[in-house]
């Protein structure tokens, strides 16, 4: 009995301090983004001085009025909407298909296939050829390259391939007696049951296609074409936040500086992202546990 | 599908030809699901494949005149020239300390991470701790590094601490001194991704069998004791796993986050591998040489995951492959 006491003394001081030291991670994560958050409303201007920790000094909105009347910021805006908008259904249909095909026992030549898609994970060309590939596909400076050379993964295709091997086989075959063909019964019956897998791999494309800094970096020269996140990437790593500026309807400049520019810019990027993530949370950790259970 | 294969197996009596059309019968039979597979592995060819195949250009002297196939053959005269070049050593040393500080450092916390939530006992607050948690992993590096730059300027709340706690006189411009800059890239990494890793050793645990933790209660272990003796020990596998694959990305920087990170300033402390093949082959457009120097970088990758794979496996049984 008085070990049992002293054991439940040491576990509340225990849980007490675990709780704390959660609570400091809190903390740790979310008060660099809110720092962010409380400089970019405040006046630009006054901003440059410092010192504002908890909440705006001089609360202004002016640098976000900046923000949605500058041409560059809303055309690659539009960029970034356009490619995830396009490109998330096509990566999670695309995948999804070919990862049913797979999943299918029958499949003259699965084993094949599978060794192709695995020797993949393990060895790639590098940088260099890629590039190279891209150039001569004449994806250079074309919309396309943010669709097309994302439109498969393989590591998708084994969490879907996971998930579909669970599906009671039943379903199938009373498609295939109504006489689907397998690409219908893909679409018509697969689909519809897999939408848990179907959103995890959404979520995760579409935060890779809204994040992806790197494309438009690489192969794309025409700032039309260029996303948002290339836009602020040539902003924050090349600090042309002055060219930004050059760039703002005049009358602006006097209370938003380019750094209040940077940070609105960088708050209504992420903005949409946060806001949708805590509804799909729940979706995304189930199907990581689907992936983790893979081979 | 059973009736036919059943007439099929009549009709059996030139075995080896018979052999034959039933299979090609079977793949016209599955002509949808071939044509489904098949796009898949053309995407393949194309996206994986070609580069692969293009990796020969390490080989040749390639540049605009010629084309992959009818550039003339150097032999290993790429990959001599790299390891004269006087780089070599700081690229080898930040792509190493920078990928071994993230290992030592940042493997084992969210192993820790996991652990310490596991125990907490509130459901909610538990939920609520992470999600907030993922966070991070959801702004992008362009993002992060904006949001460094701004707590590292020379106004931002760094410099402003330090000096209000007269640890330092002048603010520091952090991003601008080489000193600094592995400790930015490996602090900003764990702060990104801790949450995120921890949801798959959470997942591990979670999978572990209540009725082991009344026994070691009955048995009067304590808390420490069971999240070492228990919960430990239950998710090895999962640790096992994840530490080949990090072992055999230790070539890889986190080309995203360097990328935002470095500037001409601190050039001596954040030129990796990746980095400089990029500047080598896209900016000055030595296309043969950075692709050698890609492809050691490969090949030796390839090598380590096969290492740590073939050590673990021997360890503990467990093994990616």
């Amino acid at each position: 009995m008085y070990s049992f006491k002293r054991q439940s003394a040491s576990s509340a001081i225990f849980e007490m301090f675990n709780s704390l030291l959660m609570l400091i991670v809190c903390f740790v994560t979310l008060y660099p983004i809110w720092y962010v958050i409380v400089n970019a409303f405040n006046d630009g201007a006054d901003a440059m001085r410092g010192g504002i920790y908890w909440w705006p000094r001089q609360f202004s909105l002016d640098s976000f009025q900046a923000v949605f009347r500058s041409e560059g910021i809303m055309t690659a805006m539009g960029v970034t909407v356009a490619k995830t908008l396009i490109g998330t259904p096509v990566h999670v249909f695309f995948t999804a298909m070919v990862a049913y095909a797979f999943s299918r026992k029958e499949l003259v030549g699965r084993k094949l296939y599978m060794f192709i898609g695995t020797v993949t994970m393990f060895f790639g060309g590098g940088l260099i050829p890629y590039y190279l590939l891209i150039r001569d596909l004449h994806l250079l400076d074309n919309f396309l390259v943010y669709i097309l050379p994302a439109a498969f993964s393989f590591f998708d295709l084994i969490i879907f391939l996971s998930f579909f091997r669970e599906i009671p086989p039943g379903l199938e075959e009373a498609a295939k007696i109504d006489g689907a063909n397998d690409f219908k019964i893909f679409y018509k019956v697969i689909i519809p049951v897999s939408m848990p897998v179907v959103a995890t791999i959404a979520l995760f494309h579409g935060v890779y296609q809204w994040n992806d800094y790197f494309t438009g970096m690489i192969f794309i020269n025409d700032t039309n074409l260029q996303p948002i996140q290339t836009y602020l990437y040539r902003v924050v790593a090349q600090s042309s936040s002055n060219q930004m500026l050059a760039s703002m309807p005049s009358g602006m400049a006097v209370t938003v500086t380019s750094q209040s520019l940077k940070l609105a810019t960088m708050v209504v990027t992420t903005a949409p992202i946060v806001f949708v993530y805590p509804f799909l949370q729940k979706y995304f950790v189930k199907g990581f546990m689907i992936g983790s259970i893979k081979e | 599908m059973n009736a036919r294969a059943g007439i099929e197996a009549e009709w059996e009596p030139a075995a080896e030809k018979a052999k034959e059309r039933k299979l090609w019968r079977k793949i016209v039979g599955q002509r949808y699901l071939q044509m489904m597979a098949l796009l898949g592995v053309a995407w393949m060819i194309v996206f994986n494949y070609i580069p692969m195949y293009g990796v020969i250009i390490a080989f040749k002297e390639f540049d605009i005149i010629h084309s992959i196939s009818s550039a003339p053959w150097v032999g290993l005269d790429h990959f001599k020239e790299f390891l004269e070049d006087d780089s070599l050593g700081y690229v080898i040393k930040n792509t190493l300390g920078m990928s071994i500080l993230k290992l030592v450092i940042g493997f084992p916390l969210p192993i820790l991470f996991a652990l310490l939530l596991n125990e907490i006992r509130s459901i909610v607050f538990k939920k609520w701790i992470q999600t907030i948690s993922y966070l991070p992993h959801f702004l992008s590096w362009v993002i992060l590094g904006g949001i460094l730059a701004t707590w590292l300027a020379d106004v931002g709340i760094v410099n402003k601490v330090l000096m209000a706690l007269q640890l330092i006189d002048q603010p520091i411009t952090y991003l601008a001194e080489p000193k600094y800059f592995w400790s930015i890239v490996v602090t900003s990494d764990i702060w990104k991704e801790i949450g995120w890793s921890a949801i798959i050793y959470l997942a591990a645990i979670s999978s572990v069998s209540p009725e082991l933790y009344e026994a070691a209660t009955i048995d009067g272990a304590g808390r420490m004791q069971k999240m070492w003796n228990i919960t430990l020990p239950s998710i090895k596998g999962t640790i096992s796993i994840l530490f080949i694959l990090a072992v055999s990305g230790i070539l890889n920087s986190n080309f995203d986050q360097i990328l935002v990170l470095r500037n001409s300033l601190n050039e001596t402390s954040s030129n990796v591998i990746d980095v400089y093949v990029y500047n080598v082959g896209l900016a000055e457009s030595r296309y043969s040489y950075a692709a050698a120097v890609g492809l050691i970088k490969n090949v030796i990758a390839l090598a380590l995951l096969l290492g740590a794979n073939s050590i673990t496996k021997r360890l503990n049984n467990t093994s990616l492959f």
